[in-house]
C-alpha cells in the first residue's frame, strides 16, 4: 500500500470516501509515523491515540451506513494546543496550565469534529503563543524537519513541523503576529491567517484578543482551503466573528489562474536585514507571477515600519489582562498552598513557577503600557498606528488586488541563536504583523529554498479583509507553477527523518 | 484607629456645606447573565449556575445580553439621560478571587447613558439630582470567609467562592456632586435612592430589593467650609444597603468629617464600612494613591450602538414615572400632602398597592402598613418591607377584620404572630385562639353579668343616656379579654336594656 502519510488531505478524503482505505488505517498510519519520528521532532505535546482512532472509526461507521461524508472526513489533523478540547489536556505550552483538562470544546474543535476530521493530538507552541521559534514552550523546543537543530518557527512551530514531518496532512495554528505564516515559511508548508473574525475565537486561549486569529496549515494550498472552509463562519459565541458568507476559497484554490490580477510588491519589506537568498527567491516569485499574467507594481506602505513597535505595545497590553485569570484559584497549577499562605501569596508563587520568562516580560510590558499616565503615550499611540496601517492597506488595495512580500526576513535560524535577544526574535514577524494590526487576510506559500542554506523561503500574499479567496487564487497559481518548475512539491526535498 | 468625638449634626451644618455623590448598583432582573446564558435565579446551589464564560475559563468569550442593554437604555431614558450613539465596554483590571477573569467587564469613558437628572421630593420641596452616567457592567462572585471573628478575609481560616452571581448584569448609576442640600443632605440621599428604587421597579428592570443586594449604594461625602467653592476630601462609604442606612451613613459621615476638620485634622480619602447596628462607619482601605485599573476597551466585544429609532421607541413606551404616579395615587387615596409624605417616607406605597391588589381596601391597607407595621419596623430598625409579612397576608388580616372575625386589637396580635414566624394569619388566629367572640349566647352571659355588676350605669342607659352604654361595653370587652366584637356587644347591651341604638 502507498504511504498514507504522503497523501494530501484532499487525496485522503477521496480515498476514505471511496473506500480505498479506511479512516482507521489512515489514522493508524499517522499515529505510527508520530511514534517513529516525534521523539526527534517534538511537534506534539499530547497524542490522543484513543480519541483519534474513535473519531476515525466513527467516520468508517458513517460510510458503512451509507451516510454522505464531508470533504475532510477521515483526514487527520494536528491541533495547536491553544484551542480547548473537551476531555483532552490543553496547556498552551505553559506550565501554569499543566494538567488542565477543559470541560468544553472550542467552536473550531467542535466544527472539526463535526466535519469528521480526526484530531491526532495537540501541538507544541511558544508559551501562550508568545514567540517566533517555539523555544518558549515550557515543554521544550520543536525541531524543524528540514534541520532538527533549527527552529520550526513560532508560535505554532509544532503544527507546521507536524506537516513537514508528515505526521499529519492538516494542522491548525493561530496567528497573532505571524504565528501561522512564519512557521509555514520556515518549514516549507502553507499557512493562512484568515480575515480577523472569519474563524471563531471561542475556545482559543487568548494571547491578544484583537489580533488572534485561528487558521489552516497544510502542505498544499487546496488542502488549506478545504480546512479554511471547514473552520470558518459566523459563531454566535464570538461577538467579533463575522456574520457573512465565507469567501469561495476552495473554488479559488482550484483556479490556478492569475491573469489580469494586479499584484503589489510592498516596497518597505526588503533590503537591509533580509537574507539575500530570501530576497532572491522572493524576486523569482515576483517574476513567476508576472510570467503567469499578473500585473506587478511596487506599492509603498510607509506606516508599516511602525507596525512592530505598535504590535509590541498592543499585544502585551491585551495579554497582561487576558493572562490575569491564571491565578491558581480555579484550574491549572497551584504552588505553595500549604494552608499557611494567603491567596495572594499562592497566586504569586504559582505565577512565578508557572509562567516562563517571555510571558512574564510581556505581562510586565503590557501592565506598564496600560498604566494611567502612560496609556495615551503607549497603548493610545499604538492604536493610532493601527489606524495608519489600515489606511495604508486601504490605499494600496485601491490599486492592487493583493500585496506580496517575503513572509519572514530570514530562513529558519538555529535553536538557541536568538533565545537571549528578544529584539532579534521579534524581527522574525516584521512582515507579518501589519496584517494582524489591520485585520486583513494573509498567506505564506513556499517559494523555494534559499541557496545559501537550502532552507525553505515563504512568499507572503496579503488580501483585503473578507477577500480571503484572493490568497488562494494567487497561492494556488504560484504553487502549481513552482511545482511544475521544480518537478515536485518542495517538501520532497526535505531530508528523511 | 483614632476615636472621633462626633460634632452634633446642627453644629456641623453651621460651619460646613456637605457635598455628596451617590453610586448605586442595580442588579438587572434579566433571565440570563450579562455575557453568557447562565440563569440569574437567586438561591441556587453554589456554583450551579456557571459556564466557561462566567467562570473565566481559558478561551471562553463574552456575548452581550441584549435584554440588559435594553434595560440600561430604558433606565437611562427614565433618568433623562442622553443615550450614547456608540459605546464600548472596557476592562477594569484588578485582582480579587471572586472575580473569575481578574478584570471586570465594565464601561469606562463611554457609558451607555450620561448627563441626566432625577427630581426627588423632600418635605414637599423638589430637589434635582444631576446624573453623571449610567453604565453597564457585570457582578462579581461571592466570597464567604470561614473562621475568624470578623467574617472578613483577614483572620479567616479559608474562603469559599460562589460564582453564581458572577456575571449578573449590573447598572451603575452615578450622580454628579450633590451640593446645596445643606442640612437636608441625608434626607436627599435617602429620597434619591428611594426614588431611584421606585423608578427601577416601575420600569420592571429589577425588583431592586436592597435587603437582597439587588440594589447597593455607595455614599461619597465631603464637607467644605460654608462659602468655599473647592470640594473637600471625600470618604466613600461602601455597600449601604437600606434606605434608612443611606440617610444614617450620610448623617454620620457629616458629623465625623466635621469633627475631624474642626479639630484641624484632615480627611483621608478612603473607603469606609457602614455598621447597621450602631449607625457608624469605620475605616476600610486607605487609598494611598488612586487605584490604577488600567482600563482599556474590551477587545472581545463589539461596540454597542443603539439605533436611534429603537431608542425613541423605548422612550415612547416608558411607564408612568413614580413621581407622577404618586400624585395620582395621592388623589385616588384622598390623602393630604403630609399623609402622602409619611406614606412615602415609610416606603409604604408598594406594599399598600400590593395589599390592595390582594383584595384589601386602600384605606385599610394604608392603616396597617402605616400604623402597626410602620411602628414595628421603626422599633426594630428594619425597612418596612423587610419585615417577614407579605402584602397578601396583610390583605387577609384586613378581610378578617372586615368580616368581623377580628377586631383591631386582635389583628395586631395576628400581625405579631406572623412576624414571629408563627405562620400565616389564619394559622396564627387558630393557634392563638384569637377569634372574635360574637356568639350571642356566650356574649349574652357576659352582657348580663356586666349589667348586673353595674346597676347604676344600666339605669342611666335605660333612662335614655345611650352614651353611658360605653362603660358596659368596656366591661364586657374586659371580661372577654378583648376578643368580643365591640359593635355586637353594644347592640346586645342596648337590646337587653330596651333602648333603641
Ligand atoms: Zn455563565
Amino acid at each position: 500500500m502507498a504511504d498514507l502519510t504522503r497523501y494530501t488531505a484532499a487525496e485522503t478524503a477521496a480515498a476514505v470516501a471511496s473506500g480505498d482505505v479506511s479512516a482507521v488505517e489512515v489514522a493508524q498510519a499517522h499515529l505510527d509515523r508520530i511514534a517513529a519520528v516525534d521523539e526527534k521532532v517534538h511537534a506534539f505535546l499530547h497524542v490522543d491515540t484513543e480519541g483519534a482512532l474513535a473519531a476515525a472509526r466513527a467516520v468508517d461507521d458513517r460510510r458503512a451506513r451509507g451516510e454522505e461524508l464531508g470533504p475532510l472526513a477521515g483526514v487527520p489533523l494536528a491541533l495547536k494546543d491553544v484551542f480547548t478540547t473537551k476531555g483532552v489536556p490543553t496547556t498552551c505550552g505553559s506550565k501554569i496550565l499543566e494538567g488542565w483538562v477543559p470541560p468544553y470544546d472550542a467552536t473550531l474543535t467542535r466544527r472539526l469534529k463535526e466535519a469528521g476530521v480526526v484530531i491526532l493530538g495537540k501541538t507544541n507552541m511558544d508559551e501562550f503563543a508568545m514567540g517566533s521559534s517555539t523555544e518558549n514552550s515550557a515543554y521544550g523546543p520543536t525541531g524543524n524537519p528540514w534541520d532538527l537543530s533549527r527552529i520550526p518557527g513560532g508560535s505554532g512551530g509544532g503544527s507546521s513541523a507536524a506537516l513537514a514531518a508528515f505526521e499529519a496532512p492538516l494542522a491548525i495554528g493561530t496567528d497573532t503576529g505571524g504565528s501561522i505564516r512564519q512557521p509555514g515559511a520556515v518549514t516549507g508548508t502553507v499557512g493562512v491567517k484568515p480575515t480577523y473574525g472569519a474563524v471563531s475565537r471561542y475556545g482559543l486561549v487568548a494571547f491578544s484578543s484583537s489580533l488572534d486569529q485561528g487558521g489552516p496549515c497544510a502542505r498544499t494550498v487546496l488542502d488549506a482551503a478545504l480546512l479554511h472552509e471547514a473552520i470558518a463562519g459566523h459563531d454566535p459565541l464570538d461577538s467579533t466573528s463575522i456574520d457573512a458568507p465565507v469567501p469561495p476559497v476552495v473554488e479559488a484554490a482550484r483556479m490556478r489562474d492569475v491573469r489580469g490580477m494586479r499584484v503589489g510588491v510592498v516596497k518597505e519589506f526588503g533590503g537591509e536585514g533580509y537574507q539575500p537568498g530570501v530576497m532572491q527567491r522572493f524576486h523569482e516569485a515576483v517574476e513567476l507571477l508576472r510570467g503567469l499574467g499578473a500585473e506587478v507594481v511596487e506599492v509603498s506602505c510607509p506606516s508599516f515600519t511602525l507596525a512592530l513597535p505598535a504590535y509590541y505595545l498592543i499585544a502585551p497590553s491585551e495579554a497582561s489582562s487576558n493572562l490575569a485569570r491564571f491565578d491558581a484559584m480555579r484550574y491549572g497549577l497551584r504552588v505553595g498552598d500549604d494552608g499557611t499562605r494567603s491567596a495572594e501569596d499562592v497566586t504569586a508563587l504559582t505565577r512565578e513557577a508557572g509562567f516562563g520568562p517571555e510571558v512574564k516580560r510581556r505581562i510586565m510590558l503590557g501592565t506598564y503600557a496600560l498604566s494611567s499616565g502612560y496609556y495615551d503615550a503607549y497603548y493610545g499611540s499604538a492604536q493610532k498606528v493601527r489606524t495608519l496601517i489600515s489606511r495604508d492597506f486601504d490605499a494600496a488595495f485601491a490599486g492592487v488586488d493583493v500585496l506580496i512580500s517575503p513572509t519572514t526576513p530570514t530562513t529558519a535560524f538555529p535553536i538557541g541563536e536568538r533565545a537571549d535577544d528578544p529584539m532579534a526574535m521579534y524581527l522574525a514577524d516584521l512582515c507579518t504583523i501589519p496584517s494582524n494590526l489591520a485585520g486583513n487576510a494573509a498567506m505564506s506559500v513556499p517559494c523555494g529554498l534559499a541557496p545559501e542554506d537550502n532552507l525553505p523561503v515563504g512568499l507572503q500574499i496579503i488580501a483585503p479583509a473578507m477577500a480571503d479567496d484572493r490568497l488562494y487564487r494567487v497561492g494556488g497559481a504560484v504553487e502549481a507553477a513552482f511545482t511544475e518548475k521544480w518537478g515536485h512539491p518542495l517538501l520532497e526535498e526535505a531530508p528523511a527523518l | 484607629m483614632s476615636v472621633v468625638n462626633l460634632v452634633s449634626f446642627e453644629d456641623a451644618l453651621a460651619s460646613y456645606d456637605p457635598v455628596m455623590g451617590l453610586e448605586v448598583h442595580v442588579e438587572l432582573g434579566t433571565a440570563t447573565k450579562m455575557f453568557c446564558g447562565c440563569s440569574t435565579a437567586l438561591g441556587a446551589e453554589p456554583n450551579s449556575q456557571v459556564c466557561p464564560t462566567c467562570l473565566g475559563m481559558p478561551g471562553a468569550l463574552p456575548v452581550v445580553n441584549a435584554a440588559a442593554v435594553e434595560s440600561a437604555v430604558r433606565i437611562g431614558l427614565a433618568l433623562n439621560c442622553e443615550i450614547a450613539e456608540w459605546c464600548r465596554f472596557a476592562r477594569k483590571n484588578y485582582f480579587y478571587p471572586d472575580m473569575p477573569k481578574n478584570f471586570q467587564t465594565s464601561q469606562y469613558d463611554e457609558p451607555i447613558a450620561f448627563d441626566g437628572h432625577l427630581d426627588v421630593e423632600v418635605d414637599g420641596e423638589v430637589f434635582r439630582v444631576d446624573i453623571e452616567r449610567a453604565h453597564m457592567e457585570e457582578d462579581t462572585g461571592k466570597s464567604s470567609h470561614i473562621g475568624g471573628a470578623t467574617g472578613r478575609i483577614h483572620g479567616a481560616e479559608y474562603s469559599l467562592l460562589d460564582y453564581n452571581r458572577a456575571g449578573i448584569p449590573l447598572i451603575e448609576i452615578v450622580t454628579k456632586p450633590i451640593t446645596g442640600a445643606g442640612a437636608k443632605a441625608p434626607e436627599v440621599a435617602k429620597a434619591y435612592v428611594a426614588e431611584l428604587r421606585e423608578l427601577i421597579r416601575a420600569l420592571g428592570v429589577s425588583e431592586a430589593r436592597m435587603e437582597m443586594g439587588q440594589m447597593r449604594c455607595d455614599v461619597n461625602l465631603s464637607l467644605r467650609p460654608i462659602g468655599q467653592e473647592k470640594f473637600g476630601t471625600r470618604s466613600e462609604t461602601k455597600n449601604v444597603n437600606s434606605l434608612r442606612s443611606v440617610e444614617r451613613a450620610a448623617r454620620f459621615e457629616i458629623q465625623r468629617h466635621a469633627a475631624v476638620l474642626s479639630e484641624g485634622g484632615t480627611i483621608v480619602q478612603e473607603t469606609r464600612h457602614f455598621h447597621e447596628d450602631e449607625g457608624t462607619t469605620t475605616s476600610g482601605r486607605v487609598k494611598e494613591e488612586a487605584e490604577d485599573y488600567r482600563y482599556f476597551p474590551e477587545p472581545d466585544l463589539v461596540p454597542v450602538a443603539p439605533a436611534r429609532d429603537w431608542v425613541e421607541e423605548l422612550r415612547a413606551s416608558l411607564p408612568e414615572l413614580p413621581r407622577l404616579r404618586r400624585r395620582r395615587l395621592q388623589q385616588e387615596w384622598g390623602l393630604s400632602d403630609k399623609d402622602m409624605q409619611s406614606v412615602l417616607n415609610a416606603g409604604a406605597i408598594e406594599p399598600i398597592l400590593e395589599t390592595v391588589a390582594a383584595g384589601a381596601p386602600a384605606d385599610q391597607a394604608r392603616k396597617w402598613w402605616m400604623g402597626e407595621l410602620a411602628r414595628r419596623a421603626n422599633e426594630s430598625g428594619t425597612d418596612l418591607t423587610a419585615q417577614p409579612i407579605t402584602p397578601a397576608q396583610v390583605a387577609r388580616i384586613c378581610a378578617l377584620v372586615a368580616e368581623g372575625s377580628l377586631n383591631d386589637k386582635l389583628a395586631r396580635q395576628v400581625i405579631e404572630g406572623v412576624l414571629n414566624g408563627e405562620g400565616g394569619p389564619d394559622e396564627v388566629v387558630a393557634a392563638r385562639g384569637l377569634a372574635v367572640v360574637s356568639d350571642d349566647s356566650a356574649l349574652g352571659t357576659a352582657v348580663d353579668e356586666a349589667i348586673a355588676a353595674n346597676p347604676g350605669v344600666a339605669d342611666k342607659v335605660r333612662s335614655g343616656k345611650v352614651a353611658a352604654a360605653g362603660a358596659l361595653v368596656g366591661a364586657v370587652m374586659k371580661a372577654t379579654r378583648g376578643q368580643a366584637d365591640a359593635a355586637r356587644v353594644k347592640e346586645l347591651v342596648l337590646e337587653r336594656l330596651g333602648v333603641e341604638g
